[in-house]
């Protein structure tokens, strides 16, 4: 697959912006967001909870390697379907504040589709401290590992 | 993880960036970089200490001249500091492709 995910953290402003193009029509896309037993599948986390609507929440919980639990959630502030959404992203029981995250879903030609994330933070330095290395590496690692489980469950 | 925040803090200062992609084409002595701004003479002189402390600038003495080079390492290094979030992101997104392509199929078999 040549398609790849670009991430830019422009040095200064306090955001990330990630893009990524697939070879699915944007309404399965947009699917994958939407539907909490397929996003569960490819994020890799246990979906709690997950109103797709403005005002609605949504709650993640993710096991890392060594068993514990680690939970985010948010709120969803707007939700137009196979278009986009807006929510608010908060790890718990750490000192990282609310992120503000926008979801942007595009239609390139029938068969394929880009997704926009707009990630703000409340600062550049918390921005550099999410993505100092062993936050995104660890998340990583639970990935796998989950992955790992669930292939040799099948 | 300090040092990482420094050099953070030394690239977001946009006469700091201007340096670096001034020395990025050639090697320059701490005169003629001061001639490109308007700033005085001292403080651009302070940011390229800055920059020189963050190891993304190295001085060279060639006889009685002091020239600097972009530390192009150190600059990989901030660049490979986003990679392990990219490939997290990344790996998300092909299995997120591949879930749904066989959603798909199995939906038109």
């Amino acid at each position: 697959m040549q398609s790849q995910t670009k991430v830019v953290a422009p040095d200064d402003r306090q955001e990330i912006i990630i893009n990524r193009d697939f070879e699915l029509p944007v309404e399965l896309l947009f699917k994958a967001y939407e539907q909490a037993s397929i996003l569960e599948q490819w994020m890799g986390t246990k979906v709690l909870k997950l109103e797709n609507k403005r005002h609605g929440g949504w709650e993640f919980e993710t096991t890392d390697p060594l068993g514990n639990k680690h939970i985010f959630h948010g709120t969803i502030h707007e939700f137009v379907k196979g278009n986009r959404f807006v929510r608010t992203f908060e790890m718990e029981n750490t000192d990282f504040p609310a992120q503000l995250e926008f979801f942007e879903f595009q239609s390139v030609t029938p068969q394929t589709s880009r997704l926009e994330m707009r990630m703000i933070f409340r600062s550049i330095e918390d921005r550099d401290r999410m993505l100092q290395l062993p936050f995104a590496k660890g998340i990583n690692m639970a990935h796998n590992t989950l992955e790992t489980i669930m292939l040799n469950n099948i | 993880m300090e040092v990482r925040r420094d050099v953070f803090q030394a690239i977001a200062d946009p006469t700091r960036r201007a340096i670096l992609a001034m020395v990025a084409v050639k090697a320059m002595t701490p005169g003629a970089i001061a001639l490109e701004f308007d700033s005085s003479r001292q403080t651009i002189s302070k940011h390229i200490q800055v920059l020189s402390e963050c190891d993304l600038l190295r001085k060279e003495v060639i006889g009685r001249e002091i020239v600097y080079h972009l530390e192009g390492q150190k600059l990989k290094e901030i660049a490979d500091f986003i990679e392990p979030f990219r490939g997290m992101w990344d790996k998300r997104f092909d299995k997120l492709e591949s879930l749904m392509k066989s959603l798909q199929q199995n939906k038109q078999a």
